[in-house]
């Protein structure tokens, strides 16, 4: 199977149900709020980040793919106690990015998912780092072995949801 | 333009998103976080989040009530019979306790320090987490229907957890001791050193600004010092446990808090503190002789005698009267004491078990419970003084003792213990002396 294109036609793209594409993202809030409570590892994932990331790829479309993340991006920031737009601004750039590599590359198999996940999550956390500190003023410290790790963890865990994910998708 | 839009359409809508975000977040961080007014996003995004969430937990904790009050006995009697003993083990430390504390409050009163008292919590479940390692905030199924409203302390049993950051109908959002832009007033309980407790982005939990001359003890307890205006004074925040040289003057005091963050259920919301002076004394002017003549043992009354018996001893009886009337005089002459007889001041009576369960607490430690577990409400029945220093001011002073609800009383239900008296009380006054 190739790995890059080489016309528009062979682009597969796909459309989510509006059920689906409301449902999916608010679960991930829901989840992310959620299971930090009882499984203190889970903060390290970033399950709004990886729905984003599978929208962005699935439908290709730049556009699409930097509103959702916008959307998604900003109710997670209404759910911490900072200015609303952190989480937007870092996501919103992972959706466009995200989703213009999705035109260009094949990331429907396993080992490009697993590569795309670990490159976003640390374009994610480098933007949120530079708006947080940059706009907001928070002390944050990078720490590279943590964000790789957790790159590492949020990839893992995307191969499996993406998956998952996989059934909801209709053919555009 | 237009051609370059419409080329550049994709990354013109991106600019556009982008630039719109960073004129939201520079309105936000330009605008007083504090006077900030709830953004309607926030309150869609809780609405829609938060049901869910007190679905589960409500499930989850009817099965675990269930499996745990129902079907999962085991031990339990093995462990009632531990708790028991040491309930009788606590009680005898509370009967010390509270002497210790009556005299606190006696020396407080002298001084006139005004205390605060825990008067009202409301108990919440923790339905959610802010689910990001930057923002270290929960949140409670309670809100500002249920009488909640910011800045009140959340608490558990082992001590501070956070105050309320933002109130919303019928969940609030509680930012936790660790998040960096958290701040409690704290004190170190041996040293007595202040300073701010403040998270890190790491999510541990310093002490700043004391000065790197001072000693401080890994090991040593960290309390509230009230100097926030937010936390009342002396509730237990956690302990030290690490000591370093930190930046400038001041010392790294690193704080491990007395309650695991990151493993919360059920917190208290203290929903109404009082300020209040501990015992407040009004102190008639008195003279030594009257304290004396006060102290001295009275006759204690003796059986019924025959009409001729009771004649022939009328001197004795008229010599004390005569002396009891001008002991009633001369305070008459300083103060309003209405006094109609005067005898011997006791001891103060030891409270018994139930009446130290009913003393309300000083800030310091409080038991999870329902709503309003400790009500303050001055009770009479507890003088507050001692025989040692009651008669200078003793007749008119206000006793600081408590009361807390039934609820409380009823958890030690000893029976009484009074402590052997030296003589009959003093004549109550009437109660249009009592202090309200």
């Amino acid at each position: 199977m190739p790995i890059t294109y080489t016309s528009q036609e062979q682009v597969e793209v796909y459309r989510f149900s509006a059920p689906a594409a409301i449902l999916i993202p608010l679960t991930a809030l829901f989840l992310q709020a959620f299971l930090p409570l009882r499984l203190h590892f889970f903060s390290i994932f970033d399950l709004p980040l990886l729905v984003v990331i599978f929208f962005a790829v699935a439908r290709r479309s730049q556009v699409s793919g930097l509103l959702t993340g916008a959307v998604i991006g900003l109710l997670q920031d209404s759910l911490t106690h900072h200015p609303i737009g952190v989480y937007g601004i870092a996501k919103t750039v992972v959706g466009f990015g995200a989703s213009s590599l999705g035109v260009r590359l094949d990331v429907e198999n396993l080992g490009a998912r697993v590569l795309v996940t670990l490159f976003f999550y640390v374009v994610h956390e480098f933007v949120y780092f530079l708006v947080a500190r940059g706009l907001v003023g928070l002390t944050l410290e990078w720490s590279w072995g943590h964000e790789l790790g957790s790159a590492f963890a949020n990839a893992i865990l995307a191969a499996i949801i993406f998956t998952l994910l996989d059934r909801f998708k209709l053919r555009a | 333009m237009e051609n370059f839009l419409s080329r550049y359409r994709n990354v013109s809508i991106l600019v556009a998103v982008l630039f719109a975000q960073v004129l939201g977040l520079a309105v936000q961080v330009k605008r007083s976080t504090e006077n900030e007014s709830t953004r309607l996003i926030r309150v869609w995004t809780v609405s829609a989040v938060s049901p869910l969430e007190k679905a589960i937990v409500w499930f989850q904790s009817g099965t675990s009530n269930l499996w745990h009050g129902y079907v999962y006995l085991r031990g339990v009697r093995q462990e009632n019979r531990e708790l028991k003993d040491e309930i009788e083990k606590l009680r005898l430390e509370r009967v010390r306790l509270v002497d210790d504390a009556e005299q606190a409050r006696r020396l407080q009163a002298l001084l006139g320090f005004k205390e605060q008292y825990i008067s009202k919590t409301t108990a919440a479940q923790v339905i959610g987490s802010s689910g990001s390692e930057q923002s270290r905030s929960i949140f409670i199924d309670k809100g500002s229907s249920q009488g909640l409203d910011k800045d009140m302390p959340v608490i558990t049993a082992d001590g501070v957890i956070g105050r309320v950051l933002k109130v919303y109908p019928s969940v609030s959002q509680v930012l936790l001791i660790n998040d960096q832009t958290s701040g409690v007033g704290a004190i170190l309980e041996q040293s007595r050193l202040q300073g701010i407790l403040r998270g890190t982005p790491a999510g541990e939990v310093i002490l700043e600004k004391v000065m790197s001359d001072e000693t401080v003890q890994p090991g040593e307890k960290v309390l509230t010092s009230g100097g926030d205006q937010i936390f009342p004074k002396g509730l237990p925040i956690g302990t030290v446990s690490k000591v370093s040289a930190g930046p400038e003057v001041f010392l790294n005091i690193r704080v491990r808090p007395a309650t695991n963050l990151s493993k919360l259920e059920e917190v208290l919301v203290i929903t109404r503190k009082e300020e209040r002076t501990a015992a407040v004394a009004e102190t008639a002017p008195a003279r030594a002789v009257d304290i004396l003549s006060q102290r001295l043992p009275s006759v204690p009354d003796k059986p019924r005698e025959s009409p001729v018996t009771a004649a022939g001893k009328a001197n004795s009886a008229l010599n004390q009267t005569a002396g009891s009337a001008a002991t009633a005089a001369t305070q008459g002459a300083t103060a309003p004491i209405k006094t109609q007889k005067v005898a011997p001041v006791p001891m103060t009576p030891k409270p018994n078990a139930a009446q130290l369960a009913t003393e309300a607490v000083p800030a310091p430690k409080v038991p999870p419970g329902a709503e309003g577990a400790k009500k303050p409400a001055v009770d009479d029945s507890i003088p507050s003084t001692p025989a040692s220093v009651k008669p200078a001011m003793a007749q008119k002073a206000t006793p600081p003792a408590v009361k807390v609800s039934q609820q409380t009383t009823k958890a030690v239900d000893s029976p009484p213990k009074p402590k052997p008296q030296q003589q009959p009380a003093v004549t109550p006054a009437p109660p249009e002396d009592k202090p309200q």
